[in-house]
């Protein structure tokens, strides 16, 4: 047997050792990008979710000025830490849409009444098959739409106090 | 203070596995063989005071102590007791105090047991064994002690992953941690001879029942943890190349070669060097697989316990024990003799083919398993490999590997023709041809390998009862049985996978209560939906009655749980086993107009697989026994004749 044949196994566990280490210092990206960015929202047609606010569809988001599409959820608790954000971007002229994932009216109406209500209208969405086809993963989740109905910025997780003054300016810059 | 006497338990056994690595390297290296009495003593209180402390952990669980972090994050106190216990390496931190439990009580076991090496290579192979507990006392010490308190202490605990809670993954993990223990100590063994340059057909005896024991409880582990994915995932496949079955594979297939090439080195001395490659190689694959598991450098289908700081950890031990020992081989490997020669055409020349097709084949599953890890580090992209890649590459090699698996046995040693050997497989190969022609004949679309793979099992259930032909069956070692079960069970393992794959009838229906519904043979009847409750969970169950033909009609409920603790659902599958197949029927989702989602299906065979497994460790455990035994008498006939002198 050749004699450099012996180190053949250290060199295939090096080159092992090498991908796992690069593997596991390369920081984690997990937020999963829609593939929906720079195209229009998919058709869809919401039912109301509460009874005071109206129903939603593609045709309330193609209205010549920016707007924000919010997904939420009674039952997610970050969606509690994200209320006071989206009131002080509604405070600031921001038209906030609405789409509650698998809810049910009452437990939307209760969240809305004790967390506020930043929304203008408000679909519900039950078993997230919109939200599905907007290619968002998860609750809560925020897209920018411009004034053409066509998304172009996707925000995933809690909007926090730092995100306030970035989403204002991707409004102002998408209109 | 039950978790304070557990953390000192641990404390202490980490302390002997120190003195008993110092015992050997001192003794070692100034040649002073007194200390080497010490060291099975030593090795046995290592043992007992780590099992010791899993003991305790298991205890805090049963307690549901929600003091301990650990019980917290992974108990709640309503669950079955059972599951309280499993709890208990039901997580990462208990995982790798089971682990090194089993490595403690396995060198105890050495230490108590062994008797075929010489000393020297004996303590330089439980001088291994504790370099290796050293780096996981110190992982569990320093990065994940399973012992931590919590404060304040919370009324209840948050629960065990509901995925896990079931009987065949609570038995799962331990099964196959003894068999990739098992490979740590054929490793601490290889090392041991490497540094004593020690290896021969003595070294291979003792080595032996280790492989054979750990191959055994691994076999038996992949089966168990297959068959559970198959019933509680709920998706009706068996195997998916997910990396986490992947990790637990390579290692199977590394021991099922070191399993027959330690038998050439035992019975002829041959295949030294690439014994000892092999030993190294298994546990290597163990620990990688562990990593891989635990670090969540790989995304896989269960994924758990991700944290790259912990990773990072195991990846030193990794390099320092695998890389250490592969630089051993590459230095000392030169030094130790070759073995016997052989011809081409003999049972050694077998052998040899086996351990390179299995290699190959274990060369593709670990690359099929890390290539999407070197494309992402390589470019931004993420890619998955997936079944195609890995059927179509390893289903050829697997197939001929089974050929040869059927012609092994009827060879000679040393030398054979190849014309004998024709008349002695005439029949199987008649076999395997008319079933492959009857096949052609009477199906339709079948896939080439799972025809090849029908066919094949026809011939080598034959085959494999071959080297019985013509012997005195009361005087056949119990070994050669276990050889036969083994590789029979191949053969059954192989009809279960070929007819699952090709003759599998499925259907997707949305079925209002009452519908009636045809699979195959079967009448399938929607009658209710109801709502359900557990100990920990609620259900809506559906309830269907089923029947096969114009027999007895049988009931079954699929589930959806919904479990309390942990906002999560699980779909429990009801199955319907009957001689020739398994119904197989989920419950998914309604619609907005009331129908229930429905997934039906008929597997003929499907069962083989398992039972196929079950009877391979049992022809692994009747080989260890035998061995084990033969081993007994011959000391004793030796004692005897010494005695007589």
């Amino acid at each position: 047997m050749n004699r450099w044949l012996l180190w053949v196994p250290l060199v295939v566990f090096g080159i092992f050792f090498a991908v796992v280490a690069a593997g596991l210092i390369r920081p984690k990206d997990n937020i999963i990008e829609s593939k929906m960015i720079g195209k229009p929202i998919p058709e869809f047609s919401l039912p109301a979710a509460v009874e005071q606010r109206p129903a939603l569809s593609v045709a309330d988001l193609a209205t010549g000025k920016p707007q924000l599409l919010n997904i939420f959820a009674s039952w997610c608790v970050p969606c509690i830490a994200e209320a006071p954000q989206l009131l002080e971007l509604e405070r600031a002229g921001v038209q906030i849409n609405g789409i509650a994932s698998r809810d049910t009216p009452q437990d939307i109406a209760n969240f809305l009444n004790r967390w506020g209500n930043p929304y203008v209208r408000i679909g519900t969405d039950v078993r997230s098959v919109v939200q599905l086809e907007l290619g968002s993963s998860g609750v809560p989740e925020t897209f920018v739409i411009d004034g053409n109905g066509i998304i172009v910025h996707q925000h995933v997780g809690d909007i926090r106090k730092e995100d306030v003054p970035e989403l204002l300016e991707i409004l102002e810059n998408a209109g | 203070m039950i978790a304070e006497a557990g953390l000192i338990a641990l404390w202490l056994a980490a302390s002997m596995a120190f003195l008993q690595f110092a015992i050997c390297a001192i003794g070692l290296v100034k040649g002073q063989e007194e200390f080497f009495t010490a060291i099975r003593p030593v090795a046995i209180a290592q043992g007992v005071l780590v099992a010791l402390s899993f003991l305790l952990l298991v205890w805090l669980f049963v307690r549901s102590d929600m003091s301990v972090k650990l019980v917290v994050a992974n108990s709640v106190a309503i669950k079955p007791l059972i599951y309280k216990i499993s709890g208990a390496w039901g997580n990462h931190e208990g995982s790798m105090l089971l682990w090194i439990a089993i490595m403690g009580v396995a060198g105890a076991c050495i230490g108590i047991f062994e008797r075929n090496l010489k000393t020297k290579t004996l303590v330089a192979t439980l001088g291994a064994q504790a370099f290796i507990s050293i780096g996981f006392y110190a992982y569990l010490l320093i990065a994940s002690n399973p012992f931590e308190r919590i404060f304040p202490v919370p009324a209840d605990g948050q629960g065990l992953n509901p995925l896990l809670q079931d009987i065949g993954l609570a038995l799962h993990p331990p099964t196959l941690y003894v068999g990739y223990v098992g490979l740590s100590i054929a490793f601490s063994f290889a090392v041991g001879a490497m540094i004593t340059r020690d290896v021969g057909p003595e070294f291979a005896k003792a080595m032996r029942p280790w492989v054979l024991g750990a191959w055994v409880f691994l076999t038996l582990g992949i089966t168990a943890g297959s068959y559970w994915a198959y019933y509680e995932l709920g998706w009706g496949g068996w195997w998916f190349w997910d990396p986490v079955e992947n990790a637990s594979l390579m290692p199977w297939l590394a021991a099922t070669a070191l399993l027959h090439s330690v038998t050439v080195l035992a019975t002829r001395d041959g295949l030294r060097a690439w014994t000892l490659m092999l030993a190294v190689v298994a546990f290597s694959m163990s620990m990688i697989g562990t990593f891989l598991v635990r670090s969540g450098v790989l995304t896989s289908v269960h994924a758990f316990a991700v944290d790259p700081e912990r990773g990072s950890f195991i990846l030193a031990l990794l390099a320092l024990y695998i890389g250490g020992a592969m630089a051993l081989f590459a230095l000392r490997v030169g030094s130790v003799k070759e073995g016997s020669q052989f011809e081409p055409v003999s049972r050694e020349g077998a052998l040899v083919a086996n351990n390179l097709l299995l290699s190959a084949i274990l060369g593709i599953v670990f690359i099929g398993t890390l290539y999407p890890l070197f494309v992402e580090g390589m470019s931004d992209e993420m890619i998955s490999v997936g079944p195609p890649y890995f059927n179509l590459a390893t289903g050829p090699i697997a197939l001929i590997l089974v050929a040869i698996m059927a012609a092994g046995p009827l060879l000679r040693w040393r030398r054979d023709s190849a014309k004998a050997l024709m008349n002695r497989i005439s029949i199987p190969v008649f076999l395997t041809a008319a079933a492959l022609f009857a096949l052609v004949l009477f199906t339709t679309s079948m896939s080439v390998l799972s025809l090849l793979g029908l066919a094949l099992a026809a011939g080598i259930a034959v085959a494999s009862f071959a080297p019985l032909w013509k012997r005195n069956l009361r005087r056949t070692p119990m070994h050669t049985y276990g050889m036969i079960i083994a590789h029979f069970g191949i053969a059954v393992a192989l009809v279960g996978m070929a007819s699952e794959t090709s003759f599998t009838e499925e259907k997707l229906v949305a079925a209002t209560p009452g519908d009636e519904i045809m699979v195959n043979k079967w009448k399938i009847k929607f009658e209710a939906i109801e709502p359900v409750a557990g100990p920990n969970w609620t259900a809506l169950e559906a309830r269907v009655t089923a029947q096969y033909e114009n027999e007895a009609i049988h009931e079954i409920a699929p589930q959806n749980r919904m479990f309390a603790s942990a906002q999560m659902q699980t779909s429990e599958a009801a199955l319907l086993t009957r001689w020739n197949g398994q119904l197989y029927v989920v419950l998914g989702d309604s619609d907005d107009q009331g129908r229930w989602q429905l997934r039906i299906w008929w597997k003929p065979f499907v069962t083989l697989i398992w039972y196929g497994g079950v009877l391979i460790a049992l022809g692994g455990l009747l080989a260890m026994i035998g061995r084990l035994r033969r081993a007994g008498r011959q000391k004793k006939q030796r004692a005897y004749a010494e005695a007589m002198i």
